[in-house]
């Protein structure tokens, strides 16, 4: 990746990464680790790979993006304001009374958002749908699908998994954000998913481990991935739940949801006053 | 008198003279193609058929997510399956999210016969009728699927549909129209109504005569879409009656009785009977063991009828 081009995608991240900080922090609670996380994929989806338009979010030859992991929807709804998908003032309104930002991603409530999820497990049978309906249509969209490495401990993503890759859906990419926390504990202590590449294999697709904050491999996995006929992709993402904002990432398992503090927000955000 | 065709023959014929013109219609099937017989689309329109495999909470995902690129996915399952198996997935990628999804619930109540008492659903209309919007609906016979498969087509917006996949009796003519949103009442009378759906239709139909023979004037009204449920029939029919009975093949709690009583005390209290499963599982038998069973005989909405009568004012 030209050094330029990375540049610009770390600026947009760490914006992004800011808005997000921003939103959960006028608000005052939040799934702040589980967001942070996945902030560097949507920086390349939305800036470089995907082919999205904020002025005609419903068209239908759109590249589709589904969180499965519904409760990272603040970081999506900060790549959507980054975007322009909606006015920057909205990301104030988070959970307020009759917000279009809910914790959890409503596509009947937020401009761009392709999919409601939030009861875990749904958002990638979803995303297969929306591959298949491409598939039939012969349309060359992308479909991608954000997935967690605790949301997968839910028997639907395999179903859904399973389908994917017996279909060859070669239109479909799945990312795992595999940073290995989830709401009671490490995932390993719990109930471990790996060898997640290894199941995705077993599964009849194609695996590909990238360290999910390095948007050059992400970049290269997608274009691999997309590159790649026949076979459904699966791009494990090695990630740090709180990633890019040091009083999240050490909070480690407790950073799922927790509050932040006005100075803590205002200082990450440069912000002092409004 | 039977039906000369089967639901599940009518339901394919159907989707297959809609898909011709409707190029958005899409079957999805969790390996039950064989039971409810959608092979037929599968020959016409491989590329619009999908087989998940027995995986009904992805069947019901992938139909939302069909259903958001503008598909009209029709999914089937027996009863139990289509419904509390995946009754998460229905109510937040179907329902919450407002997707365009149909889905297909077969051999409601005793008519799982064989299949016994995990695969007879008594719960099914009821967990579904308590998600916001849904539509649901349990045809009566193969004149009345056939007058609704294009209606539920045209409409935008989940529907579930509880069907026989066998012959049913035969209670209207070829070539009948029914509206999707309305009850139809079969036959009038004065003296009590009794509202019915599915199997219990022909049954109400020969309480109503036994009930003639000795000069109680029964009105019979059939009442397939359970939800939303028709409240001006009702509340006229039973202003006239003052007393009613329900009759469904489905458990009492949150089922057609449930409806009805909602709309008897919201809009006009009348004493009501219900000839409906007691809270109770189903089990392996045939009809005329079952029916006995769980009380949904003839004979049951004729007893019914006659105790309300000794509660009407």
């Amino acid at each position: 990746m030209e050094k330029q081009k990375l540049d610009f995608l770390n600026a947009k991240s760490d914006e992004i990464r800011k808005i997000l900080i921003e939103m959960i922090g006028r608000l005052g609670v939040g799934h702040v680790g589980g967001s942070l996380s996945v902030v560097d994929l949507l920086t390349v989806l939305y800036y470089d790979l995907a082919k999205v338009d904020p002025k005609n979010p419903k068209d239908p030859d759109r590249d589709r993006i589904v969180m499965s992991k519904g409760h990272a929807g603040p970081a999506l709804y900060a790549a959507l304001a980054s975007k322009g998908y909606f006015p920057m003032d909205e990301i104030k309104t988070l959970n307020q009374s009759g917000t279009n930002l809910p914790s959890h991603c409503d596509m009947n409530k937020t401009v761009g958002v392709d999919m409601t999820a939030g009861s875990l497990g749904q958002g990638i049978s979803a995303a297969v749908g929306m591959a298949l309906a491409g598939k039939m249509d012969k349309k060359d969209y992308h479909v991608y699908a954000i997935i967690g490495d605790g949301e997968s401990q839910e028997g639907q993503v395999w179903e859904a998994i399973m389908l994917a890759g017996n279909k060859k859906l070669d239109n479909l990419t799945i990312f795992l954000d595999n940073n290995r926390m989830q709401i009671d504990d490490y995932v390993d202590n719990i109930n471990s998913v790996e060898p997640f590449d290894k199941k995705c294999e077993a599964f009849n697709m194609q695996a590909i481990r990238v360290n999910g904050h390095d948007k050059e491999a992400l970049e290269n996995a997608i274009i691999k991935a997309k590159n790649t006929k026949d076979k459904c992709t699966c791009i494990v993402m090695d990630t740090i739940k709180g990633y890019g904002v040091p009083w999240a990432e050490n909070k480690g398992v407790g950073s799922h949801s927790f509050s932040i503090s006005e100075k803590e927000w205002r200082e990450f955000c440069n912000k002092e006053t409004d | 008198m039977q039906d000369t065709k089967e639901l599940r023959e009518i339901y394919c014929d159907s989707l297959l003279e809609m898909a011709e013109t409707n190029k958005n219609i899409v079957v999805v099937e969790a390996d039950l193609t064989n039971c409810i017989k959608t092979g037929r689309f599968k020959a016409a329109h491989p590329d619009r058929f999908i087989n998940v495999g027995i995986a009904e909470a992805n069947m019901i995902g992938v139909c939302a997510g069909l259903a958001t690129c503008g598909k009209v996915p029709f999914c089937s399952s027996f009863a139990p399956f289509a419904t509390r198996r995946c009754y998460d997935q229905i109510f937040i990628s179907v329902a919450y999210s407002k997707q365009n999804v149909k889905i297909v619930g077969t051999d409601p109540g005793i008519t799982a016969e064989l299949n016994g008492g995990t695969h007879m659903p008594f719960e099914d209309m009821g967990i579904m009728r308590n998600i916001p919007n849904m539509v649901c609906i349990e045809p009566t016979d193969a004149a009345m699927l056939k007058s609704l498969m294009p209606k539920i087509v045209d409409y935008n917006g989940p529907v579930y549909l509880r069907i026989m996949r066998k012959k049913c009796e035969q209670i209207y003519a070829e070539g009948a129209d029914f509206d999707m949103f309305k009850a139809f009442t079969l036959r009038q009378g004065n003296d009590v109504t009794i509202f019915a759906s599915g199997i219990m239709v022909s049954r109400a139909l020969a309480a109503a005569e036994k009930l003639k023979s000795e000069g109680i004037d029964a009105e019979v009204v059939n009442i397939y879409t359970w939800k939303p449920i028709d409240v001006e029939t009702i509340v006229k029919s039973v202003s006239r009656t003052r007393a009613c009975v329900v009759a469904e093949n489905h458990n009492v709690h949150n089922g057609l009785f449930g409806a009805v009583s909602e709309v008897l005390a919201e809009y006009c209290p009348v004493p009501a009977e219900a000839v409906a499963v007691r809270d109770q599982f189903g089990e392996v038998g045939k009809i005329p063991y079952l029916e006995e069973r769980f009380g949904l005989r003839a004979n049951d909405i004729y007893d019914a009828a006659k105790k309300v009568l000794t509660r009407k004012n």
